[in-house]
């Protein structure tokens, strides 16, 4: 069942701000940018999502402009959910 | 901590460890490369693609199973088992981010053992900073054309396939290279300190034309993706063959310690042996805890897979030095001869703490996860 975006973002807030503890992420703010981030984030991204939302993140959707904020991860969970709904 | 039917599985990789790996380690180790029977055997039980998926006619083996089966291949033989991880960290990651033909080419033939895979990121002027690999693909139409030079890649003298990072204009950029691609050439690697049977050679791409339709995930997701993928599935085998080599040098210590006599009595009943056997146990036990920890993370589909596994990997590998130490110290004068396998666990134990990740490059990022959350 597809979540409001208003639940969605809360969620990735929980898990993203783990990782950046006091520099208070905002939805907006580029999340590669910061220097806050290793190279094991990127695939623990992946994970969270596909487990969390429960969607499938394929190789055309490695695009950084889906997962660069909090905003663009709500906002692509909320299209994956949409075309998945809509297939199934 | 095991499951009845993983306690089987486990049970069935022993015996054929015990029978098919084991008793050719050595002969292996002074050969510099592994039996092309024992290698057709290996594909044969289907433990050489193992964790391939169903989908793609491979066993399928879960992840706590496959951990098993490394254990137990590792020790066995760190190179057999080298290749296995190999075999599987190029195959899931093919399973991760290919494209359907992709998929459909290469990983019926990954699980057969019609080919063996090979993995090329380590170059001569790059090792631990990963994402500063020099080879260069360059737009050639339809193709790649790819210049670089890779090194010590493991199994490279027996692949049918590579798995390639480099750089390209959009950024870091992986290919799977087929071994005919005009332009790649082999320059085998022979007398390293271990894992003397993995058939290392240095893989050199001189302007190798690889078509486009081999990219595996987008350019500039090369190494974030492609390759994180593929080393932390590999990582998660090496730190159930660290375990291996680990529970081997114990095995051979306790035996060792029962049918040697000094001073009138087996050395087991010595204090100071004693010690050393308690310690090889706990440390080994405590390792295969935290690789069991790591499977079943992985299993669940949980983003702490990752962290668990690079954690799992640093102990298990961090562990061998003191183990593979007593267990020579143990053997005494025979456990630097070759015809006692604790002399090989010793020299490959050092390359468990290089591959995959150095222990320094984990302490680095294990450190960042102790300290998230202070102030």
């Amino acid at each position: 069942m597809k979540e409001p975006v208003s639940s969605v973002k809360p969620a990735i807030h929980s898990f993203v701000d783990r990782f950046f503890g006091d520099a208070g992420l905002g939805d907006d703010d580029d999340m590669f940018a910061t220097g806050y981030v290793n190279s094991m984030f990127a695939l623990q991204l992946v994970q969270f999502v596909e487990g969390e939302f429960g969607v499938t993140v394929d190789s055309d959707d490695l695009d950084l402009d889906n997962f660069r904020t909090v905003s663009a991860i709500a906002e692509f969970v909320e299209r994956k959910q949409a075309a998945s709904s809509v297939a199934g | 901590m095991l499951s009845s039917s993983e306690i089987a599985r486990r049970d069935e990789f022993r015996s054929f460890a015990a029978a098919e790996v084991a008793p050719r380690a050595a002969a292996s180790d002074r050969a510099g490369a592994l039996d092309d029977d024992l290698v057709a055997k290996l594909a044969g039980s289907g433990y050489l693609g193992a964790a391939i998926p169903r989908e793609h006619r491979g066993p399928g083996m879960d992840d706590v199973t496959y951990g098993l089966l490394c254990e137990e291949l590792g020790a066995g033989c760190s190179s057999v088992r080298s290749l296995v991880t190999v075999q599987n960290m190029v195959a899931a990651t093919i399973a991760r981010w290919g494209t359907a033909a992709q998929r459909d080419r290469w990983l019926p033939a990954l699980a057969s053992g019609d080919s063996v895979a090979a993995f090329c990121l380590t170059e001569p002027e790059t090792g631990s900073d990963a994402g500063a690999v020099r080879t260069v693909f360059e737009d050639g139409g339809d193709d790649w054309v790819v210049t670089g030079r890779k090194l010590w890649v493991t199994f490279a003298r027996r692949a049918g396939v590579f798995l390639v990072v480099g750089r390209a204009g959009g950024g870091p950029v992986a290919a799977l290279v087929p071994r005919e691609a005009a332009g790649l050439s082999l320059r085998p690697v022979d007398g390293q300190l271990g894992l003397r049977a993995a058939e290392l050679a240095e893989v050199v791409l001189d302007r190798c034309r690889v078509p486009k339709a081999n990219t595996l995930a987008r350019p500039g997701f090369g190494f974030s993706h492609v390759a994180s993928s593929a080393l932390d599935h590999g990582r998660y085998s090496v730190a159930w063959g660290c375990v291996g080599i680990a529970r081997a040098c114990l095995d051979a210590s306790a035996a060792y310690a029962s049918e040697r006599f000094q001073f009138g009595a087996p050395l087991r009943d010595h204090q100071l042996v004693r010690r050393m056997l308690a310690d090889m146990q706990v440390a080994t036990d405590a390792a295969r805890l935290m690789c069991v920890e790591a499977g079943r993370l992985r299993t669940a589909g949980d983003p702490r897979s990752i962290e668990a596994t690079a954690a799992a990997k640093y102990f298990a590998s961090t562990i061998l030095p003191g183990v593979t130490n007593d267990a020579v110290q143990v053997h005494g004068a025979n456990g630097v001869d070759p015809e006692y396998a604790v002399e090989r666990h010793f020299r490959d134990a050092k390359i468990m703490q290089i591959i995959e990740g150095t222990d320094q490059i984990h302490q680095l990022n294990l450190a960042e996860i102790a300290l998230r959350g202070a102030p």
